[in-house]
């Protein structure tokens, strides 16, 4: 695909933990294993599963923060695997991220202007001071703060506020690709479709990519073209966003959907509701075969025994299920 | 017929570094036996205070319920002795909280957990308490319960914690459940199994329950009856049906507006609530939602409405331009 601005191959994240200087064997977790997409440039790619699929650990691999156990990272056409400390430096740049908890990413004893104008002097971006203060008037009012806010500090912010100066901090960059991860999950309802709008503007105006990683369904549908559903580890379905949620083909998405309530209590009086049986396995021991088998409504023996994998269904539409 | 609990008029104070705090402000709501009801609102509407009021379990001296009744069963809790109070928490109300770990005991068994409320408010002796214990793990579909009950807190899952947490709550036979977001610590598909066994639990054994929560989407499959909060007061209640179907205050038409919808076509663009979350400590003299409102004339801020009837049986809101907002949306 040529207009592919990130391309993820095979990629596959494990952790040792125990074992050590006292001898013994140390165990693996498999947090990512075998994760394959791709995201086009000026899409908005969603990834959702619950805690411990894997979907943070992806996205940290992806800036670097993690070094994959094995896989491909292709940005702009350079595998980030391969590169070096300094190399990796001026890439920084342009992938950027939006943490869940603003408040602890955002240094307590710093002005937000002082936060805004670090990446600019770190990554030598503006030099001049007053270019500098002119610029970070400029992030300020890209993401709908007031100027006086350059002089506040974080705690004298609500949590929205503080969740738009992550987003102006990951702007300074001028980055192609910003990693969102779990950016309104701490936010309150009324504070969240803020946020999302604002995501949205500074998508269609600056061009922006993004890796939107969440675990509330209907927040992802509205914000993806497209969106990748993991458990434990891997990518059990893949499709545009309306697929997705019209059509799900595997049945962990489908008890994902059902187990999202309406709001509102006539529909939900008349919904059908799949609860899945039991609890995510460990990471430490995944279940053979299909990872997701002893939760699944549907399993035949086949699941237990055979891996499936990720395979295009139709046209644009994968899903990892024997049965699908 | 007596409600099981009435809430009167009460007002939770805090001070705090930056003023004093009026977390919950002249509130009054109610609960009739075996009801489930919803408290619902934002970080900081004084949704939680309300229910630890219940428990007098506000934290002293930073904490105080400055004024109010709260009739159980027509006794004024606010009027017991300490030693009374213990007689009505776990025994006649239990609560369940968002975090079971914080709440369980880190260093004793979970079976310990579970007999030493049934030895202290039941009086059973501890081979009693035991086979209690192992009957409540069942109901709240724990499997393997002789072996669970002899593991520790940090031996369980966020899931399985929050059935032991139930489990507990229904040791004594309480006749009302406090569930401070129950399940807002839990993944979906384990939200969605502890919310069923709540309710299939409370209807089997007719306990009445509060359900206090920010999602709009459980109080509608979940609650019979539901107050919406703002800034320390009611500012809506109605009944689920008829409080989704017929908002009365902007800000509950603002909530529904404002979340995308997994049943309906995608919008192009969410409705925000426009503005910040109400400062406490510098609430207006009139409606606290006035600098947020769309709806907001000049006597919003300087007028606070009470809660007035607003269209169907027993719907209220506190707005002074309610039957606007019901004009412009039938247009």
């Amino acid at each position: 695909m040529s207009d592919a601005l990130l391309e993820v191959d095979n990629l596959v994240k494990h952790f040792s933990i125990g074992g050590g200087f006292g001898g013994g064997q140390a165990a693996q977790v498999r947090a990512v294993d075998g994760v394959s997409f791709t995201i086009r440039r000026g899409e908005t790619l969603g990834l959702v599963g619950e805690s411990g699929c894997g979907k943070t650990t992806t996205g940290r691999c992806i800036l670097q923060l993690e070094r994959p156990t094995s896989g491909r990272i292709v940005f702009e056409g350079v595998d980030l695997t391969t590169l070096g400390h300094d190399a990796l430096r001026a890439v920084r740049r342009r992938v950027q991220v939006i943490f869940q908890d603003p408040y602890s990413s955002l240094n307590p004893r710093m002005t937000i202007g002082q936060i805004l104008a670090e990446p600019l002097v770190v990554h030598g971006i503006v030099r001049e001071k007053a270019a500098r203060a002119a610029r970070v008037q400029e992030l300020l009012f890209q993401v709908g703060l007031q100027p006086q806010h350059a002089r506040r500090y974080p705690h004298q912010l609500s949590g929205g506020q503080r969740q738009r100066v992550g987003i102006a901090r990951a702007l300074a960059m001028e980055p192609a690709l910003i990693v969102c991860d779990e950016p309104v999950s701490a936010l309150d309802v009324s504070i969240q479709a803020q946020i999302i709008n604002l995501l949205e503007d500074l998508q269609s105006r600056l061009g922006l990519t993004y890796l939107f990683i969440a675990h509330d369904l209907s927040v992802v549908r509205h914000i993806s073209d497209r969106v990748a559903v993991m458990y434990l580890g891997k990518i059990v379905e893949i499709t545009d966003r309306q697929r997705l949620y019209e059509e799900p083909l595997h049945p962990y998405t489908r008890a994902l959907l059902s187990a999202v309530p309406i709001p509102d209590p006539a529909l939900e009086a008349r919904r059908e509701r799949t609860v899945l049986r039991g609890e995510v396995p460990s990471l430490l021991n995944p279940p053979p075969g299909c990872v997701f088998h002893p939760r699944c409504p549907i399993a035949v023996d086949r699941c237990s025994a055979e891996i499936p994998p990720l395979r295009e269904i139709r046209p644009g539409h994968s899903a990892a299920c024997h049965l699908a | 017929m007596a409600s099981l609990l009435e809430v009167r008029e009460l007002s939770t104070t805090f001070q705090t570094a930056s003023g004093l705090v009026r977390a919950v402000d002249g509130v009054s709501w109610s609960i009739e036996p075996g009801e489930t009801v919803a408290l619902v609102g934002e970080s900081g509407c004084g949704k939680s205070v309300s229910a630890l009021s219940v428990m007098r379990l506000v934290s002293e001296p930073a904490g105080r319920i400055e004024s109010g009744e709260i009739l159980y069963q027509g006794r004024d809790l606010l009027k017991l002795s300490e030693e009374q109070m213990r007689g009505v928490r776990g025994r006649e109300i239990a609560m369940i909280f968002q975090e079971p770990m914080t709440s369980l005991n880190p260093v004793l068994t979970i079976g310990r957990q579970v007999t030493e409320g049934l030895e202290i408010h039941m009086g059973m002796t501890p081979l009693k308490a035991q086979a209690r214990a192992l009957e409540l793990l069942g109901m709240v579909g724990i499997s393997d319960p002789e072996r669970r009950l002899a593991q520790y807190p940090h031996h369980f899952s966020g899931g399985m914690r929050q059935r032991m947490m139930i489990a507990m709550a229904l040791a004594c036979n309480p006749s009302l459940i406090l569930a401070d977001e129950p399940t807002t610590a839990l993944d979906v598909t384990i939200q969605a199994q502890i919310l069923e066994l709540l309710r299939d639990l409370s209807r089997r054994l007719g306990v009445a329950m509060l359900i206090i929560t920010h999602n709009l989407g459980v109080v509608a499959r979940y609650a019979d009856r539901v107050n919406v909060m703002y800034a320390g007061r009611i500012i809506e209640r109605a009944s689920a049906a008829e409080l989704y179907a017929n908002p009365r205050h902007p800000y509950t038409l603002g909530l529904l507006r404002s979340v995308p919808r997994l049943d309906e076509p995608r919008r192009g663009r969410l409705v925000p609530i426009e503005g910040q979350p109400p400062d406490l400590t510098r609430l207006p003299p009139g409606c606290a939602f006035t600098p947020r409102c769309a709806y907001r004339v000049e006597r919003c801020e300087r007028e606070a409405p009470a809660l007035a009837p607003a269209g169907g049986a027993e719907h209220v809101s506190a707005c002074w331009e309610s039957a606007r907002l019901v004009q412009e949306r039938a247009a």
